[in-house]
């Protein structure tokens, strides 16, 4: 096939078949300069970003949420077109006919949007509870299939945070194909795929994958006509880099119309930008300043998506995220690397447009990267904590060198995988149940085998992790079985059909279970093993405490004594969970990431054997508990390289605050220090890290001082959040957290 | 052979070049007013460590030191158990990593030499510059030191001097002058680094249960430590 929007560029399979990373390969221009290049924000971006500016800050005077539409169902084409600016923005578009006005989106649940609506001083309409009497929801058809051992898991705190009441998110849709092919030819594919599957055997199975294929059909024609009523058409091809970004924005656009996922991500597309860019440079038709202000146009865009939430929501993912993750930079398989120019753009969006914490910026981090780069991100991290490094050598052997991440640490091939959301366990809470005998001291439920609680002075290890791989086994049938559920009512009630639509047909899916606690439950398992705990019985002989007698190693001080435990616990559960089979094929995986529900996790959570007291919050994701770190910076990521990403394959997240005097003494001594950081723990092969380089002080300013500090951008568990979207007990539990400090 | 140890960083920025595990010795026979590492002095109070246990934390860390980084020895005083430092860095040397020493200087001995002969860079605290100072707030006669500084220029070590500048003890410009000139007549000096004085270690101290020295003294302003800097910038 041919175009004369493709004019100039290198042909290849990508004009065949959908194909955007062969692409990619046949025409980006790897870039090994530094950021010198780089424009500056231009008056027109100043003055737009003023008037964002004081949109957010009427929002935050309004408890975070500006406006809701009550009253129209959020859809592709539900809303006249809206602006923030019409004479003067370049990407157009936004979620609802107003800026930071919020639709409701009942197809994961009514309930949900109810209660939101309710909670900001609103009701929902009575003519969306009217078209909803009769229709089937996500959240609905869950709880139809629910057994009364998942209902008490939920109610217990021991899985939380399933996807069963709202959009499940963690699914990518390629949108760069609609800027490269137009949406025609990919209906034409679409349609295409659709007459072969009609030759095939029609069991249940493929009889879904038809009516899904209809829907991806119907989906795309909306998103063209979405596209029309801003006055683009999107059919053919993206003819030049404003196109190509509008056209790639209107897609993800169509997506956050369509669903409220918890994690909408973005992908990989400033690379895929930089060739349309790159080709009006050569042109002449584009300026360093112009390519600038279309990358900050799109980014401030993507600044001002929204989903509407409910306070509970909140407390597990807390700042209002969306976790619009882009991947920028990484390595090509041939050995070429993926940074661009426009890696750098989108990076000097944090300068341009100042830190935010959307999009999600994600540096995928080679130790191959090229010097330059590595400096530049690394002085983005000290200037602004906006941005997150995930490990590129780690990945790409297994997912390609056009993988994206979505949320926080999932990576998965773009438009080739997608991914079942299965939030987390609590790991600390199962450790108690199994020496309790199957009972939550703290929800007062009894669940899972019933047995006697554990008997004796002094636990006994090996008796303790007996108990735990019993209760282990139970759990991980119930949580994939609870996820089956789960996935099979939301394909069912609220399918993601523009972002499926920008999928291949036949896909990969990886099915995402996690756990939190893991540092909670390895130092009590460290304690039991090299102290002597003496469990503490209430009245009725449950035990609710611990009497630790004898120091015991900690993680986080490179200790191969208690670190292996870790990484055997991680092993232990994903081996658990792979024996019961996952809904539609789906491969099972693991992460190892709280988002902010440590802080929740804790609350439900009673004492726990490694002197952790009853409501105290978990550290985050992978990384050890506050301040038990004894050796420094340096082993404590060492302790976290241990986990094994083949066990964790959904991500291994720590997050890391360091004082900008323990990280150098001069500005370029810590863009330095902080590069052979990252290589020395990548090389490691560590999957993620996240950076702060700030004072506790900067965060207890800001605690008492909000108004102070309107912007504070801070990373927290795979995400940044603006600081004072948080919770009061969110921001306490961030200040508490170990800072690397110079001694 | 086992050295008596207080501690270690694994992330070091601050005494030496780029990323370095630092080493904290236990044992100090100076008794300086404004000693940020009180919990350091006594010998006895440290662990024990072979220098094939130290090495083995740092090989964990090497990957973190790119090109600058390696390790540095600091304490408390690790000229006092110069015979195990110098083993330690004979086997850091043998590895490749490079190797600094951060000192008071105030010892010398045969030890002292060989531990010299394979140290990469040497961080000096000349606390002040003179005698009578040193003797009053340090403990020891500033000769020492200079010996010490004499030794390193002989053998062309590479040397940062280091002087923390303690209000109204020696923020004047002669002490800063005579500190230049100091350096000037060692070729092996090829920095000099003011650092402010900082009462971080207060907690350090209660904790402890003595009094800190030199609790009544006040960090320099920041303009008072650029002005000193720019001092020793001129020509």
């Amino acid at each position: 096939m041919e175009h004369t929007n493709w004019n100039g560029f290198v042909p290849g399979d990508w004009q065949n078949e959908i194909n955007v990373r062969d692409f990619i390969q046949k025409n980006y221009k790897p870039y090994e300069g530094d950021g010198a290049f780089l424009a500056a924000a231009t008056p027109r971006t100043k003055a737009l970003m003023k008037k964002l500016e004081a949109l957010f800050a009427l929002e935050r005077q309004f408890d975070g949420v500006l406006d809701i539409d009550t009253a129209t169902v959020s859809t592709v084409t539900g809303f006249s077109p809206g602006y923030l600016d019409k004479e003067n923005e370049l990407i157009v578009g936004l979620q609802t006919n107003r800026p930071l006005k919020r639709g409701v989106n009942p197809f994961g649940g009514i309930r949900m949007v109810r209660i939101a609506c309710e909670a900001y001083g609103y009701k929902l309409s009575d003519k969306v509870e009217e078209e909803f009497r009769f229709r089937t929801t996500h959240n609905e058809g869950v709880y139809r299939a629910y057994t009364q051992e998942m209902r008490l898991a939920r109610r217990s705190h021991l899985i939380t945070g399933l996807p069963d009441a709202y959009g499940r998110g963690r699914i990518i849709g390629d949108y760069r194909r609609v800027a490269l092919y137009g949406v025609d030819k990919l209906i034409e594919e679409k349609q295409k795929d659709k007459r072969n599957l009609a030759l095939e055997n029609l069991d249940a199975e493929q009889i879904r994958r038809t009516e899904e294929l209809y829907q991806q059909i119907a989906f795309l024609g909306f998103l063209k006509e979405m596209a029309q009523m801003y006055g683009y058409d999107i059919g053919c091809p993206a003819s030049n880099a404003k196109e190509a970004i509008q056209w790639t924005y209107f897609a993800y656009l169509a997506a956050i119309k369509e669903q409220n996922g918890a994690a909408m991500s973005l992908g990989r597309v400033s690379t895929f930008f930089d060739i349309y860019i790159n080709r009006d440079l050569e042109a002449g038709i584009l300026t360093e300043e112009a390519a600038q202000e279309l990358v900050d146009d799109f980014v401030m865009k993507l600044r001002m998506a929204r989903h509407l939430r409910t306070p509970e929501y909140n407390e597990l993912f807390g700042g209002d995220p969306m976790w619009i993750t882009e991947a920028v930079g990484g390595m090509g398989e041939d050995g070429r690397t993926l940074v661009t120019k426009s890696s750098f753009r989108i990076l000097n969006t944090l300068y341009t447009l100042g830190p935010a914490p959307e999009p999600n910026l994600t540096v995928l981090w080679s130790t191959a990267l090229p010097e330059n780069f590595k400096r530049f991100c690394s002085k983005v991290s000290c200037d602004t904590d906006s941005i997150q490094y995930e490990n590129d050598d780690l990945m790409r052997p297994l997912y390609g060198d056009d993988y994206a991440i979505a949320c926080c640490v999932s990576a998965m091939r773009v438009g080739k995988q997608m991914q079942f959301f299965g939030a987390r366990c609590n790991l600390a809470k199962l450790l108690l149940l199994a020496i309790n005998g199957g009972y939550d001291t703290t929800s007062d439920i009894h669940l899972g085998p019933q047995m006697p609680v554990m008997e004796g002075d002094v636990l006994n290890f090996d008796e303790v992790m007996e108990r735990f791989d019993t209760y282990n086994q139970w759990l991980s049938h119930l949580y994939v079985n609870t996820m089956n559920v789960i996935h099979y009512m939301h394909d069912k009630y609220a399918y993601e059909k523009i972002q499926m639509a920008l999928h291949d047909t036949t896909v990969e899916r990886l099915m995402a279970f996690g756990i939190a606690g893991l540092s909670v439950v390895t130092d009590s398992l460290s304690a039991l093993k090299y102290a002597k705990v003496h469990p503490i019985k209430d009245e009725k002989g449950y035990i609710v405490d611990f009497r630790v007698e004898g120091d015991f190693p900690k993680y986080g001080n490179d200790d191969d004594r208690v670190d292996l435990l870790a990484k055997d616990l991680t092993h232990r559960v994903i081996t658990e969970l792979r024996k019961t089979p996952a809904y539609r094929g789906a491969i099972h995986t693991l992460s190892v990431l709280t988002i902010t529900s440590n802080v929740m996790y804790g609350k439900h959570t009673g004492s726990t054997p490694d002197g952790r007291k009853a409501g105290e919050p978990f550290a985050p994701g992978a990384n050890p508990m506050h301040n038990r770190e004894e050796n420094g910076a340096l082993a404590s990521l060492n302790s976290v390289a241990k986990l094994s990403y083949d066990d964790c394959r959904d991500g291994i997240s720590n997050t890391f605050s360091i004082t900008p005097e323990a990280l150098g003494k001069t500005e370029e001594e810590r863009v330095g220090n902080l590069v052979a950081i990252l290589d020395g723990y990548f090389g490691k092969m560590a999957h993620h890290i996240n950076v702060n380089v700030l004072n506790r002080e900067t965060l207890m300013k800001a605690y008492e001082d909000p108004e102070a500090y309107p912007n504070l951008t801070i990373r927290v568990s795979g995400y940044a959040v603006n600081f004072n979207k948080l919770s009061r007990e969110q921001q306490r539990e961030v200040i508490s957290r170990t800072f690397h400090e110079s001694v | 052979m086992t050295g008596s140890l207080h501690s270690f960083q694994s992330l070091g920025t601050v005494d030496g070049p780029g990323v370095r595990f630092v080493v904290f010795f236990q044992g100090c026979p100076l008794r300086c007013g404004c000693c940020h590492n009180p919990d350091t002095r006594e010998m006895a109070a440290g662990k024990p460590f072979t220098p094939k246990e130290v090495l083995e934390k740092v090989l964990r860390c090497r990957s973190y030191f790119g090109k600058d980084g390696g390790i540095t020895l600091s304490g408390g005083e690790p000229l006092m158990q110069a015979a195990f430092a110098k083993e330690l860095f004979a086997l850091c040397k043998a590895e490749g990593i490079h190797t600094c020493l951060d000192t008071s200087g105030c010892l010398w001995n045969e030890d002292v030499e060989e531990l010299l002969t394979v140290t990469d860079l040497v961080l000096l605290d000349i606390k002040y510059t003179n005698d009578q100072d040193y003797k009053r707030y340090a403990g020891c006669s500033m000769e020492q030191p200079l010996h010490f500084l004499a030794e390193l220029n002989k053998r062309k070590i590479p040397t940062t001097l280091r002087q923390v500048i303690i209000p109204p003890l020696n923020d004047g410009k002669e002490n800063i002058l005579r500190l230049k000139k100091i350096g000037k007549e060692h070729p092996c000096v090829n920095k000099i680094e003011l650092l402010p004085f900082r009462k971080i270690c207060e907690s350090k101290y209660e904790n402890m249960g003595i009094p800190f020295p030199f609790a009544k003294y006040d960090s320099p302003a920041k303009e008072k430590m650029s002005a000193l800097q720019a001092l020793l910038d001129a020509e």
